[in-house]
C-alpha cells in the first residue's frame, strides 16, 4: 500500500533519513518508534508527500508520489487523512466548519448532507454539542478527538497519526487509543502512529517499526519486536539509560 | 588576508541569500497570479477579507486622514500668507491629499494594522502545522490563504484612499474656512479649477498598487515563517518594515512616472 524505497533525506547538513525502506501494510496499524528528533514525523511528512526526499521513492497504491505533478499528488492525498501532532485545527473556524472544511472544499454535498456527515464522525469520536466551540475553547484531548474527526470525515483509506496521545492524561491517551483501534476496525483503515507511548504502540499496533539512525532497524508484530535481538530495540522498548544509545 | 575573505564570504552569502528570497517572493506572486484566475473562486474569503482590510480599518483611516487634513492646512496657510495665496491653501491641500498623502498615509495604516495581521495569522499558522493541514486535505493554501488577502488589499485600498482624501479635504475646510477665515467660495472652486479627475484616479492606482505590496508582503512573510513564536514576530516585522519601505520608495517611482 505505502512503499519507502532507499529514502535519503538532509535539511542542511543534517543527515535524518539515511537510505530508509518501509512498506506499510494495507488495512493494518503500524507503529513508528524511534528517539525523539530521530525523524519520524519527517518520514510521515514523506508519506503524505509535504516533504520530497532527496532521492528514493515513495511509493502508493503502485505510484511514485515523488515524481507526481500538484494535481495528481492532490488526489492520491485525497486517499489520507492527518491527524497532527497539535491536531493543526483552523484557529478561524469552529468545529463544525474545520470538520466540515474538507467536504467543502471537494465533494459537492448539500449543507444538510455536511450536517449530516459531520454529526456523525463527531459522534464516533464522542463529541456532542461542541459543534460551536472555537479551537481556542478546548482542551487538548478535545481537539485532537476534533482532528481525528476532521480526518476520518472524507472515508480515507489511509490515516496518519503523528504522535496522537502526546501530551495528554492516561485516561485520554486510552480514550485516543481506543479510538484509534475502533476507527482502524470499523472502516478497515491502514493506520500510520508515530508513538512514544510503549502502552499505545503495543495496544493499537499490528506492525511495529523502529526508526534509529535515519533507518529501519526493526519491524515486526509487537510478540517479535518485544523478543528482538536488538540491543537498541531492547534498550528503547525498555526505557534504559544503559545501551548503545546515548542521551545522556 | 583572512579578513578579506571573510568579508567577501558574508558579502556573497548576502547577496545569495538576498537572490533566494526574490526568487522565492517571485514564484508566490506567479502562483498567487495562476490560483487568482482559477475557478471555484472563494467568494465568501474574499469579502471576509474586504471586511477585515476594509471596513475595520476604516476609524484609523478617517482620523489619520482628517488630522492630516487639518495640520497641512495650518502650516500650508502660514506659508501662503506670505505672499497673500491663502485662497489657494484648499487646493494645494486636495492635490496634496488625492496624489500622495492619501494613498501613502492609508496604506501605512492598514499596512500596520492588517498587513501585521496577515503575517502574524499566516505565521501562525504555518508554525502550528495548520498550512501542512490543508496541503493533506487537498486545499491549495495559496488559493485558500493568500488569493483573497491580495484581492482584499488591492480592491479595499482604492476605496479606503477616497475616504481619506474626502475627510482630508473635509479637515481642511474646517481649519481653513471657520477658523483661519479663507473665503468658503474660494476655498472650494479652487479645488474643482485645480483638482482633475487624473489626480484622484493615478492616486487610487497608487493606493491599489499599494494594497498589492501590503498584502502581498504581509502573506508571503507570514506564509515562510520558520521557528516558532519568535518567528512570527521576526515575520510581523519585517512584513511591516519591508511593506512600509517599498511604499514609501515606489511612492516617489509612482509619483515620477503618473504626474
Amino acid at each position: 500500500m505505502i512503499q519507502l524505497v532507499d529514502i535519503h533525506k538532509s535539511f542542511k547538513n543534517q543527515k535524518v533519513l539515511d537510505g530508509l525502506h518501509l512498506e506499510v501494510e494495507g488495512g493494518k496499524t503500524t507503529v513508528i518508534i524511534g528517539l525523539s528528533g530521530g525523524g519520524k514525523s519527517v518520514l510521515l511528512k514523506h508519506m503524505i508527500g509535504l516533504l520530497k526526499p532527496d532521492s528514493g521513492s515513495v511509493i502508493v497504491d503502485g505510484e511514485d508520489i515523488t515524481k507526481m505533478n500538484d494535481r495528481d499528488l492532490n488526489e492520491t492525498r485525497k486517499k489520507f487523512g492527518m491527524l497532527f501532532q497539535e491536531a493543526a485545527l483552523f484557529d478561524s473556524m469552529n468545529v463544525f466548519e474545520n470538520v466540515a472544511f474538507p467536504l467543502r472544499e471537494h465533494t459537492k454535498m448539500t449543507e444538510s448532507q455536511i450536517g449530516d456527515r459531520v454529526q456523525s464522525r463527531l459522534q464516533d469520536v464522542g463529541l456532542v454539542g461542541v459543534e460551536e466551540k472555537m479551537p481556542s475553547e478546548l482542551s487538548g484531548g478535545m481537539k485532537k478527538r476534533v482532528g481525528l474527526a476532521r480526518a476520518l470525515v472524507m472515508e480515507p483509506r489511509i490515516v496518519l497519526f503523528d504522535e496522537p496521545t502526546t501530551g495528554l492524561d492516561p485516561i485520554m491517551t486510552e480514550a485516543i487509543d481506543r479510538l484509534i483501534y475502533e476507527s482502524q476496525k470499523k472502516y478497515n483503515l491502514t493506520c500510520v502512529v508515530i508513538s512514544h507511548d510503549l502502552k499505545s504502540i503495543f495496544d493499537i499496533g499490528h506492525r511495529i517499526a523502529m526508526l534509529y539512525d535515519g533507518k529501519i532497524i526493526g519491524y515486526g508484530t509487537p510478540d517479535e519486536m518485544k523478543n528482538s535481538e536488538n540491543p537498541v530495540i531492547r534498550q528503547f522498548l525498555t526505557g534504559s539509560l544503559e545501551g548503545p544509545i546515548s542521551v545522556v | 588576508m583572512g579578513r578579506v575573505i571573510a568579508f567577501f564570504d558574508r558579502f556573497g552569502r548576502s547577496i545569495f541569500s538576498a537572490l533566494e528570497e526574490m526568487g522565492s517572493m517571485l514564484l508566490l506572486f506567479l502562483s498567487v497570479v495562476a490560483w487568482a484566475g482559477r475557478p471555484p473562486f472563494k467568494t465568501r474569503l474574499i469579502i471576509k477579507q474586504m471586511e477585515f482590510v476594509g471596513v475595520k480599518s476604516i476609524f484609523v483611516v478617517v482620523l489619520t486622514g482628517l488630522f492630516t487634513g487639518m495640520v497641512m492646512t495650518l502650516q500650508i496657510y502660514y506659508g501662503f500668507r506670505m505672499f497673500s495665496a491663502e485662497a489657494l491653501v484648499g487646493s494645494t491641500v486636495a492635490l496634496g491629499m488625492a496624489r500622495e498623502l492619501g494613498p501613502v498615509l492609508t496604506a501605512l495604516m492598514v499596512t500596520a494594522r492588517a498587513g501585521s495581521a496577515m503575517a502574524a495569522e499566516l505565521g501562525t499558522m504555518r508554525v502550528t502545522e495548520q498550512i501542512d493541514a490543508l496541503y493533506v486535505m487537498a486545499a491549495n493554501p495559496v488559493k485558500t490563504l493568500i488569493v483573497p488577502r491580495v484581492i482584499a488589499g488591492i480592491t479595499m485600498l482604492p476605496v479606503l484612499t477616497v475616504v481619506s482624501v474626502f475627510v482630508g479635504v473635509l479637515g481642511g475646510y474646517f481649519v481653513g474656512v471657520p477658523i483661519l477665515d479663507i473665503n468658503k467660495g474660494m476655498f472650494i472652486k479652487n479645488i474643482t479649477t485645480y483638482v482633475s479627475l487624473s489626480d484622484i484616479y493615478n492616486g487610487l492606482i497608487k493606493a491599489a498598487f499599494f494594497g498589492f505590496i501590503l498584502s502581498f508582503v504581509g502573506c508571503y512573510k507570514g506564509f515562510t515563517t520558520t521557528g516558532g513564536a519568535e518567528g512570527v514576530g521576526k515575520s510581523t516585522t519585517e512584513a511591516v518594515v519591508v511593506a512600509a519601505i517599498t511604499i514609501l520608495l515606489s511612492a516617489y517611482f509612482l509619483t515620477a512616472l503618473m504626474f
